[in-house]
């Protein structure tokens, strides 16, 4: 099987993010990238797939230079080859802009599958598979924890809202978005590190893929979130911190 | 303008909660022009569905009905709204931002060379659409571009569903029969069913001691489990806890585990994602327990402390035995 993972460099989990002085971006400056989290879990279902029914795993990340750390660790989990669409302003297109420069990247590869992660830990659109999927004519599934291939195409088990899941059959080709958890997700080794360095990165102007459509959504602004509730900060060392809450959940909850 | 029109969701035969939201969603961006938004329902059967529409003070209701629309797959539901939104030419479409709406509505945008503003907040003059960005630590602003419907989603419990407005009198009702072939629907679904036997009911939990990512390893669990044990609570975690296999799935919390309504819910180590907040924002009070004063945590929270976990809990542990005796 040819399967192409898409994969997104994000902030890392843990980054202070600002607002930049444009108001429609954060300040890149100082804050680590890391691998998106549900792209890591496509990721693991390709190489699991791969080592099950052979073939080939072919990386795949729209973004800008720094973008390569991330497919270079991809390649170091045990992908094969990778594209990178070089683009600067992923930030500001949309979810079918961006979904439209994936989908024009992959095409040539005529791919068995295709996964990408459920959801970006930036922008959170979550929609770059299903529209893939549209713009490439292919059946699609989203939400997907495990993958099972039978003799006509593909089982899939889909979570469903409430803790429910369901199967569904599709034939191949087809694009499947992965949810976090169906997995364990391994670690780069060593030697898959030294390995990804002699690896093929092909690289991709945006440009060559065809004119960028006018933006259907424009995000005009970013700013800090309302906040819903007055939270009471309780002030002090852990210990003072600790027996002022202990006595609001004695007299003011009265849960204690 | 041919107006506004809301996708209901079918929940087990009847029309769901947060189909009402996006209803609501619909009457704040109706009120500009001071028209009423539509609503349309979607099956093989619809006839419940739309009586339930009809009664809500809607303009029109529109029963999209064929046999092949019986299940949910993305391309029964995206062409038959397709076909429906290339006839009628709507302003807007409004969905509730649930798990089948994330499969199919952005290849709908797609097809009609739209996109889907998803999950959104708020709505205010323009209309400007805003929603989550960095998993909850910023919003984001968006406007409609070009030309063509505009599609958005909204987030479940951001907008309150009107308590009840059967006294505005019954909708009309109208039926638009999609043409479908059963080569067009590639997918195959079975019937759905449920993980792991529920052991634990989480929902008539009093008290919850919740743990997120913020406790770095499994080995540290017990730091956790002795503050549950001293409260006498249930123990609860976030996503990444029962991915990670440290807690079961059915100790899991938010839209794709266990809905709570505790008294109290002690939020230890987590961020307060979206995702996470669904189930557990009816608890009666909330304290969040986090190192990053900015946390999305701290925006539902009744009490917070901001500090590290592994300092805080361990002494409120003591502090509540002390309490207790
Ligand atoms: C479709 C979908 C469904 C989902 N369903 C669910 C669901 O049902 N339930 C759910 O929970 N999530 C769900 N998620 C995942 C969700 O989006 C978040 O990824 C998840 O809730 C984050 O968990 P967390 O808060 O534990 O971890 P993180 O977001 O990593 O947060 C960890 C927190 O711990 C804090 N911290 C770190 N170290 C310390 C310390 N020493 N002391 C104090 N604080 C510390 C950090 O500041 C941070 O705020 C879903 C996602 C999607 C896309």
């Amino acid at each position: 099987m040819k399967i192409i993972v898409a994969i997104k460099q994000v902030p890392e989990r843990d980054a202070q993010v600002r607002i930049d002085g444009s108001g429609k971006w954060i300040q890149e400056a100082d804050i680590q990238f890391a691998m998106n989290e549900s792209d890591a879990y496509a990721l693991e279902e390709a190489l699991q797939l791969k080592e099950k029914h052979g073939g080939e795993v072919v990386v795949l990340s729209a973004g800008p230079e720094r973008a390569g750390t991330t497919i270079r660790e991809a390649l170091a989990k045990g992908a094969d080859r990778a594209i990178q669409v070089e683009v600067d302003d992923l930030n500001q297109r949309d979810a079918l802009g961006a979904a439209q420069l994936l989908a024009a990247a992959v095409k040539q590869e005529s791919p068995d599958l295709i996964l990408t992660g459920l959801q970006s830990d930036d922008l959170g659109y979550g929609q770059t598979g299903v529209i893939m999927a549209e713009l490439l004519g292919l059946p699609h599934a989203s939400l997907i924890l495990h993958v099972e291939k039978t003799d006509t195409g593909l089982t899939v088990k889909r979570e469903l809202e409430e803790g429910w899941f369901q199967n569904i059959d599709l034939p191949l080709p087809a694009v499947l978005m992965i949810q976090s958890g169906g997995n364990k997700l391994r670690y780069a080794t060593l030697m898959g590190i030294k390995k990804a360095k002699t690896k093929e990165l092909r690289k991709v102007a945006a440009a060559d893929l065809g004119h960028a459509n006018a933006p259907a959504a424009v995000l005009e602004k970013i700013t800090l979130p309302q906040k819903q509730k007055s939270t009471q900060i309780i002030p002090g060392s852990a210990k003072e911190a600790a027996a002022t809450l202990v006595e609001k959940l004695k007299f003011e909850v009265r849960v204690i | 303008m041919s107006g506004i029109y809301v996708v209901l969701e079918d929940r087990s035969g009847r029309i769901g909660r947060i189909s009402w939201e996006a209803l609501a969603a619909a009457n704040i961006l109706a009120a500009q022009p001071g028209t009423k938004p539509n609503t349309i329902v979607i099956g093989a059967q619809t006839e419940a569905l739309a009586k339930e529409a009809a009664a809500k003070g809607v303009a029109k209701v529109i029963r999209i009905e064929h046999p092949l629309l019986a299940q949910y797959t993305s391309d029964g539901f995206t062409g038959a709204l397709d076909q429906f939104i290339r006839a009628e030419s709507p302003d807007f479409i409004v969905f509730p931002h649930s798990y089948q709406v994330r499969d199919y509505v952005p290849a709908l945008a797609a097809r009609l060379g739209r996109v889907l503003v998803g999950d959104v907040t708020a709505i205010s003059d323009g209309p400007v659409f805003t929603r989550s960005l960095m998993q909850g630590r910023l919003s984001g602003n968006y406007k409609s571009a070009g030309s063509g419907p505009t599609f958005i989603s909204v987030q479940s419990g951001a907008f309150r569903a009107d308590a009840d407005e059967s006294s505005v009198g019954a909708a009309q009702i109208i039926t638009f029969t999609p043409t479908i072939d059963a080569a067009q629907i590639r997918t195959k679904p079975s019937e759905p069913f449920r993980g792991a036997a529920q052991t634990v009911d989480l929902g008539s939990a009093q008290l919850i001691v919740a743990v997120g990512r913020g406790i770095k390893e499994a080995d540290n669990l017990p730091l956790v489990q002795d503050l549950a044990t001293a409260l006498g609570a249930e123990i609860a975690a976030s996503r990444p806890i029962c991915d990670n296999g440290w807690l079961p799935i059915e100790r899991q919390v938010g839209s794709s585990g266990q809905t709570v309504a505790p008294k109290l819910y002690l939020a230890v180590g987590i961020s307060g994602a979206i995702q996470h907040l669904v189930g557990m924002k009816g608890a009666q009070c909330i304290v969040a327990i986090n190192k990053d004063a900015e946390a999305p945590i701290f925006e539902v929270a009744d009490y917070g402390i901001v500090g590290d976990l592994f300092e805080v809990v361990p002494a409120l542990t003591e502090a509540v035995k002390a309490a207790r005796q």
